[in-house]
């Protein structure tokens, strides 16, 4: 618990502006984090009342990540990709991160392939949630669990 | 609590008996230690962020700047051409000064020199990107650094102050780049510590960097007091690895976790 | 100016389905982070990101503080017709970048 907590400041207290040196101010971190509640917030304020059902959708992301600051990931859904079935649009969503949202991501019947790719920060171990829309306004997921391998304690202290 | 639990490893690492030097042949880039999504991203140029600063090099190697009114490419022409392989062979001798100079400096130099401009600060954007976009011309190419019998007494240096123990955790860089490189340390891999890849992108700093910004991390990891950047003894250590990499291909900007 | 790369095929088939790969320099700060002095480093990402293919939006991302630097964005697209694709990044502090690519459809 304590260790988790710990953890997370560790990963915040980096991310972001790590580009300044020299004069680096310690950086110290609001204590918040996104609850289930805010996840399923987040998540009903693009779905609304709709029933959102797990399939057609894959999350490729490293189930081990390297360095919670640049986690690769791809979402693909499988679909046709036809002007009377395609995906409008991707959501990413996170569980423990400040804020529960990663991304939307808006397409459509031209993209040809429903895939989009991009790079996250990841504050903690932690469920990485997609949801597609589709055409015909159903929506479908995919939840990932992720663990979050700090990089070494030499550099906590830059 | 994380520090606790790396000195509790740091000394586990410390008690080990000193090994020797690492065999030529067993020699492998921090590259090798990485993930597969890791590794994919140094190798696509179109995905590798590192670029983004290499980028912004070409454009600073043709902007004229100082009094002078010359950019690089006014005297160097096509980096493509003058600059190949260069950067292998850094830190080279500099006669004026009397003691080697890393790239960084080499290109300070060009500045106050060539140009009469002031110098870049290390670690800003506009010396990393021209450093980055120098350092590329060499990508592949075999590191040699350290033959110039000038830089003798400046390899032995760096070399003292790799094997030397210093800071809190009384470690020195040998404990853990030359003995334990196949051991995890809070879950990352120690690696051998080869610096082919400078500068690179790392995902933990999110942004390019120096090969001084990863030593100071280093430095400061142990509990030791950094050496100021462009130090003579950060340069010294920049020049002992450069040597003890020789023949070892560059591949800069490469990433690092 | 922050750089961009973009990555579009130079050429393409009539109904190639082509990945484009684009990259902005940004910080993104994620606005969760406080100064020794107890000060909130203010928020300062990119918000949203565009794409259009001969003038027509083909793809738009909303993108919050959880993308990591220097975003990445990656997506397809069906090759049509000869013609520039526009890129547009937009975000906080008055941020707002452009770049474009062309792309020879035969
Ligand atoms: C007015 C001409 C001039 C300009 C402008 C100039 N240089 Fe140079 N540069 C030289 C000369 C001459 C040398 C050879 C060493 C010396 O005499 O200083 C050199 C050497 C170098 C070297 C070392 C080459 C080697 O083989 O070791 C590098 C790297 C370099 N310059 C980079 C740059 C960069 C980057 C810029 C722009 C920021 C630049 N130079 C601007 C004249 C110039
Ligand atoms: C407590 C163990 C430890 C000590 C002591 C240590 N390092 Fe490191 N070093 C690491 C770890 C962990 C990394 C990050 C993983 C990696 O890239 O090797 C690292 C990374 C590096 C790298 C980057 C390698 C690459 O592929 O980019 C270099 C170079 C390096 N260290 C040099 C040094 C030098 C010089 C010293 C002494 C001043 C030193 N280290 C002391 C653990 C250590």
């Amino acid at each position: 618990m304590a260790d988790t907590d710990h953890t997370r400041r560790t990963f915040l207290g980096l991310a972001g502006g790590a580009a300044v040196l020299g004069t680096v101010p310690v950086v110290i971190v609001r204590p918040v984090e996104a609850t289930p509640a805010m996840l399923q917030t987040a998540i009903r304020n693009v779905v609304g009342e709709a029933n959102v059902r797990t399939g057609k959708v894959k999350l490729d992301i490293p189930p081990l990540v390297e360095n919670g600051n640049t986690v690769p990931m791809t979402v693909s859904v499988a679909s046709p990709m036809t002007a009377d079935d395609h995906v409008k649009s991707i959501h990413v969503f996170n569980e423990k991160n400040p804020q529960p949202n990663i991304g939307n991501f808006h397409l459509g019947p031209h993209a040809g392939r429903a895939q989009i790719s991009t790079r996250i920060r990841l504050a903690d171990s932690q469920k990485v949630v997609v949801i597609a829309r589709l055409s015909d306004d159903t929506f479908w997921s995919a939840t990932v669990d992720i663990v979050v391998t700090l990089a070494a304690c030499t550099e906590e202290v830059i | 609590m994380r520090l606790l639990g790396c000195i509790a490893l740091a000394s586990a690492l410390a008690g080990a008996a000193l090994a020797a030097e690492i065999p030529q042949d067993q020699r492998r880039s921090g590259y090798s230690f990485m993930s597969a999504d890791t590794k994919a991203m140094q190798d696509d140029d179109t995905v590798n962020p590192g670029m983004l600063w290499v980028l912004d090099g070409e454009a600073l190697w043709k902007r004229k700047a100082g009094t002078s009114d010359k950019s690089c490419a006014d005297c160097h022409y096509d980096a493509r051409v003058s600059m190949k392989g260069v950067a292998a062979h850094y830190p080279a001798y500099e006669k004026a000064f009397g003691r080697p100079l890393d790239l960084e400096g080499r290109i300070n130099l060009c500045r106050a020199n060539h140009q009469q401009a002031t110098p870049l600060p290390y670690e800003s954007r506009d010396l990393l990107a021209l450093t980055a976009y120098v350092a590329q011309q060499s990508r592949g190419m075999p590191i040699e650094a350290g033959d110039d019998p000038d830089l003798k007494p400046f390899v032995e240096q760096g070399r003292e102050l790799f094997m030397q123990r210093q800071g809190q955790l009384n470690l020195g860089c040998a404990n853990c780049h030359d003995d334990n490189w196949d051991k995890k340390l809070a879950g990352s891999a120690i690696t051998q510590g080869h610096p082919t890849g400078y500068p690179l992108y790392r995902l933990e700093w999110q942004s390019l960097g120096s090969l001084q910004r990863r030593l100071r991390a280093c430095i400061t990891g142990i509990r030791a007091q950094a050496y100021d950047w462009g130090s003579p003894e950060l340069v010294a250590l920049e020049l002992y690895l450069m040597s003890r990499a020789r023949g070892m291909p560059m591949e800069a900007p490469a990433v690092r976790p | 100016m922050p750089s961009a790369l973009i990555n579009v095929p130079p050429k393409a088939k009539r109904g190639d389905v082509i990945e484009i790969k684009t990259l902005m320099s940004h910080i993104m700060e994620t606005g969760y982070r406080h100064t020794a002095s107890g000060e909130v480093v203010p928020r300062d990402i990119i918000t949203s990101f565009a794409c259009r293919y001969n003038g027509t939006e083909i793809f738009r991302a909303d993108l919050y503080p959880a993308i990591a630097a220097n975003p990445f964005i990656s997506f397809f697209t069906t090759a049509t017709e000869s013609g520039k694709f526009e890129f547009e990044w937009i975000g906080d502090k008055g941020f707002s970048e452009t770049a474009s690519a062309s792309i020879t459809v035969e």
